[in-house]
């Protein structure tokens, strides 16, 4: 059992999200950084889509009723257990008793713990997700709040050779060791409603850097920067939306659509931010700055190749961890 | 009918989109090629929106050109889904605490409350499709006559299966929220309930009657 000490901000347990009910407008939900979770369920061998606690910002608190394998993924949000520093990526076991905490986050925002055997509440429409707007899934449909108790699964899988290794770690991709501060370029294909804007406004939406507001969250982030007008305005119907569209309404600042977004909207969708960059893009800091670099399916499919290998790589990795000698 | 388009939405989605101005013949397409698509290989989700379809799919395993060649062949085969959708009743209490707008919408409409209601509960409805919300049903079939547009300011929280109606639609929501619709009733059927199967009192398709449980004017 995992005890809430301290819940901080918005945190809540959440895996890869429900696909197959948007048609009753039950939305993806599940992690916005889905990188970080997949490493973070790796290192302590759960399957990547294991339920694990979304904690966004600090500073939070929690101890463990059991023993069992903790590992961190995201953002370094300067952790310690037990007063002992633990760095992101990297996995150790933990006894019944200790106790993690959580700073602020030094860059970032989000960070994934995942523990061995996942956290196990039941799931609803084949997901562990929070969806927060329908008050489902996860922990009681809400977010974690002080003195909630979350149960893990199967803690010591003796099968699995991860639990014999003492503390070890991985080296995450690059981006998360950025340079917060400076513009991130994020990848964004055109969207169908591209031809809505004028040539010059099109020019304004790649050249332009954007704000994040802190009006933003899970549903949707908005920003800030110039107007973007359409050239001729005229209620679109309402149509399917996904994590990554980014809409513009009649104000003319973009909002892009994140894991809890609604089903359907009626907004002309400028762009769509590929897969690969959702995970980036979840982690700037509200008022830091990005910038949509254009680019085509090829060019996302291939990065979602890149990331699928490397994740390939450290699964392969904790098939050959051994008991230390 | 005129051909539809087919688009991509990033690099996992694709939209075929009608064109055509909301006709229930086009939606009955749509859902004959959505009950199909939900089976192809490779498809994670089919969502029916207003005269449109979109379908999610795995990137890795397709490129999603061969979906659309499906999609486009789907509509060609001109079927439309023979699903005449469940009949669902759904008993409201007009009026008073349950729908404070009602009043509003008399005033707008010219209509007294009781010749709202009579007309409100005439018509059946039929569910094109879900979205907002889960179960918030998009529902086409109300009198003109109702029509009312939407408050000058959302309120902050419409209750639970509150009953609305916002320019030339009409609806209920399933789950509390801000909304800004003419509340003119309210409904105690839950339209939303993650543990059962399916999920949603609503399908995209079914048709749907409210029926006056009370009414306070």
């Amino acid at each position: 059992m995992i005890k809430i000490i301290r819940a901080g901000r918005i945190n809540s347990v959440q895996d890869m999200g429900r696909n197959g009910f948007r048609h009753l407008g039950i939305c993806q939900s599940g992690a916005l950084d889905r990188t970080a979770l997949a490493i973070a369920n790796l290192l302590v061998g759960n399957p990547r889509d294991g339920a694990a606690i979304e904690f966004t910002l600090g500073p939070c608190e929690l101890t463990f009723t059991v023993d069992s394998r903790i590992a961190l993924g995201g953002a370094d949000f300067g952790a310690t257990l037990d007063g002992q520093p633990l760095l992101p990526w990297w996995s150790v076991r933990v006894r019944a008793g200790q106790t993690l905490k959580l700073n602020a986050a030094r860059h970032g925002m989000r960070t994934y713990l995942a523990v061995a055997g996942g956290i196990n509440s039941a799931a609803q429409l084949g997901s562990r997700s929070t969806d927060l707007q329908a008050a489902f899934g996860g922990h009681g449909g809400r977010a974690l709040t002080e003195g909630d108790g979350l149960s893990a699964g199967a803690l010591d899988n003796p099968a699995a050779p991860v639990h014999h290794a003492a503390a070890f770690g991985v080296r995450a991709p690059s981006w998360y060791d950025a340079d917060d501060t400076e513009t991130l370029a994020i990848r964004v294909i055109p969207g169908p409603e591209y031809d809505l804007f004028s040539a010059a406004t099109q020019k304004t939406f790649w050249n332009s850097s954007w704000t994040l507001t802190p009006q933003s969250n899970r549903m949707g982030f908005r920003l800030s920067g110039p107007e973007l007008k359409i050239k001729k305005s005229g209620d679109l119907l309402s149509h399917g939306v996904l994590p990554g569209v980014i809409q513009v309404p009649p104000a003319g600042q973009p909002i892009v659509l994140m894991a809890d977004a609604q089903t359907t909207g009626g907004y002309p969708k400028i762009g769509v931010v590929i897969g690969a960059d959702l995970a980036r893009l979840s982690q700037l800091r509200f008022n830091r700055t990005l910038q949509f670099v254009e680019a085509d399916a090829d060019a996302a499919r291939a990065a979602l190749r890149d990331e699928a290998l490397y994740l390939q790589q450290i699964e392969t990795a904790m098939h050959w961890l051994r008991p230390a000698k | 009918m005129t051909q539809p388009v087919i688009q991509a939405l990033g690099e996992n989605a694709l939209i075929l989109n009608t064109g055509a101005s909301a006709t229930l013949e086009c939606q009955q397409r749509l859902w004959a090629i959505a009950a199909k698509a939900a089976h192809w290989p490779h498809v994670r989700d089919v969502v029916p929106g207003m005269n449109n379809l979109t379908i999610l799919f795995d990137p890795l395993a397709s490129d999603g050109l061969q979906l659309a060649e499906k999609l486009q062949v789907a509509w060609d085969s001109d079927s439309i889904s023979q699903k005449t959708g469940r009949k669902v009743d759904i008993p409201v209490v007009y009026g008073g605490d349950s729908g404070p707008d009602l009043e509003e919408v008399a005033r707008h409409t010219g209509l007294s409350p009781a010749e709202i209601v009579k007309r409100h509960t005439a018509a059946e409805y039929i569910v094109y499709f879900i979205g907002f919300q889960p179960g918030f049903p998009y529902l086409g079939g109300l009198d003109p006559k109702l029509a009312t547009p939407r408050r000058s300011e959302p309120r902050l929280l419409v209750p639970a299966g509150s009953v609305g109606i916002g320019g030339s639609q009409t609806g209920i929501y399933p789950a509390a929220s801000p909304g800004g619709w003419q509340l003119i009733g309210r409904s105690e059927l839950q339209l939303f309930d993650p543990d059962a199967s399916p999920p949603t009192l609503l399908q995209p398709g079914d048709r749907v009657r409210f029926v006056a449980s009370e009414v306070i004017a």
